[in-house]
């Protein structure tokens, strides 16, 4: 059995993966877990993985979670091009200080966003106070600023003149504020002009591909009232 | 130039580098940055950190802040013994799952359970509501609870046979609720006996003296109303 990555394309994580492995040529089965259907909750998900998120990685007997776990993994099993994850000791840590970084700040963030934004109201028909949204788009905002001065700066990439990991980490979860409408491009030049570049280093196709689904999150039909019950607490402590 | 640790003890990722460098005798000049008496936000420390947070590292002219990323990158420049990062790429993969996973589950719930549980009440005076310490309380107690299924199962350590970088952060987590009267290991055997065999494998020693400020929380005096203002404001967070 050949490598299976367990993904749903609604998932920022899962975009990384899905690019990098594309992007690299490795050779997968693509399992679609489709989370607005409730399928990571289902029984024969758990067996892949017990704590029921996606994305995760089956390997023979070997199962994987966590993105960047699966990413770290897949660099090195398949050898990819230095740029991604650098031999330099110090360049690596460039990209090991980002990937630790975005946890907790730029990921939830931008989940936060989707969710307040969009997500919650249109597909789970629940309401968002206006002050609610505001203070999560207020903390994206300044999560973007660090974004640009603490980790882009004057550089090409995230991490330094090549692409990286890191790039493509926080490309694709800056997509899911974009797919709930946010302009989070204006005003933001070195920001734009930085996603480019990322774009074209990932290739155009490749990264139109990717983002198909977070593109038309808009357009999520209504959930109806047993998968809403499903799936409310995960969403709930997910964006807490 | 000797590397250098901007460190506070009584924070634990600062815990984590600290037993780390020390145990692998890694040269290091100790910079303490009292995080009570606010020096993480003095302009000499954004020089090393812009961010304003422990630990930093700083190495001739390269910094670099973020725990797991400074682990990686001490373990690699000088060569720590192999089973702190293994090698073997799923050993490896295992370490590289549990640092993802942590950032926003078990270092979150053990940050809030100590605030809210010491910090908040006796040291700023800011009285916690019930119902918010006890959900805090909850969510460790489910972290604590995948900690010992998912990760430890029947294993000596957290991800294989021996100790880890994994091990070393999550046991300074750890250290964070016990620190503030939380009884982490009172019904949890499994974890008890894996947490002596980290103690016996760190050094009995050093792990006291990593841990001695922690361990000393509650001999804390009250802040002074400048200390507690200040805290009031920039830990507000830790009170969801």
């Amino acid at each position: 059995m050949g490598l299976e990555l367990y993904l749903d394309l609604l998932s920022q994580p899962c975009r990384a993966v899905y690019i990098f492995a594309k992007k690299n040529g490795i050779p997968f089965e693509l399992r679609a877990v489709e989370l607005l259907k409730g399928q990571h909750l289902s029984d024969a998900f758990a067996q892949v993985n017990p704590l029921k998120k996606v994305p995760a990685l089956k390997d023979g007997d070997f199962t994987l979670t966590e993105s960047v776990a699966i990413l770290l993994y897949l660099t090195r099993k398949y050898e990819v091009p230095d740029h991604w994850y650098p031999q330099d000791l110090q360049a690596r840590a460039r990209v090991d200080e980002y990937l630790a970084w975005q946890h907790t700040t730029l990921r939830r963030n931008c989940l936060r966003a989707l969710w307040h934004k969009v997500m919650l109201p249109v597909f789970l028909g629940e309401p968002v106070s206006p002050q609610m949204l505001a203070a999560t788009l207020a903390e994206l905002d300044e999560t973007l600023q660090l974004l640009e001065d603490q980790f882009l700066q004057n550089k090409a990439f995230l991490a330094g003149p090549h692409i990286s990991l890191a790039d493509l980490v926080a490309v694709t979860e800056l997509m899911h504020p974009v797919g709930a409408g946010c302009q989070i491009f204006e005003g933001r030049p070195k920001l734009a002009a930085w996603q480019q570049r990322v774009v074209a280093a990932v290739g155009e196709e490749l990264f139109r591909e990717a983002h198909e689904v977070i593109l038309k999150a808009r357009d999520s039909p209504p959930a109806d009232p047993i998968i809403k019950q499903k799936l409310m607490p995960g969403v709930l402590a997910m964006i807490r | 130039m000797v590397l250098e640790l901007y460190l506070d003890l009584l924070s634990q990722p600062c815990r984590a580098v600290y037993i780390f460098a020390k145990k692998n005798g890694i040269p290091f000049e100790l910079r303490t940055v009292d995080l009570l008496k606010g020096q993480n936000h003095s302009d000499a420390f954004a020089q090393v950190n812009p961010l304003k947070k422990v630990p930093a590292l700083k190495d001739g002219d390269f910094t670099l802040a973020e725990s797991v990323a400074i682990l990686l990158y001490l373990s690699r420049k000088y060569k720590a013994p192999d089973h702190w990062y293994p090698q073997d790429l799923q050993a490896r993969a295992r370490v590289d799952e549990y640092l993802a996973w942590q950032h926003t589950t078990l270092r979150s719930s053990c940050s809030r359970a100590m605030w809210q549980k010491m910090m908040f009440p006796v040291f700023l005076r800011e009285p916690v509501p019930p119902e918010t310490l006890a959900a805090t309380l909850a969510e460790l107690d489910r972290c604590l609870q995948l900690l010992e299924d998912k990760f430890l199962r029947d294993q000596a350590f957290l991800t294989g046979s021996r100790i880890s970088l994994a091990d070393l952060v999550a046991i300074t987590e750890l250290m964070h609720p016990v620190g503030a009267g939380c009884r982490v290991f009172e019904s949890r055997p499994k974890l008890a006996t894996w947490r002596q065999r980290v103690e016996a494998a760190v050094g009995e020693d050093l792990f006291r003296e990593a841990n001695a400020d922690i361990l000393k929380l509650k001999d804390l005096p009250p802040a002074d109303p400048v200390t507690r203002e200040k805290l009031r404001l920039s830990m507000k967070a830790l009170l969801q």
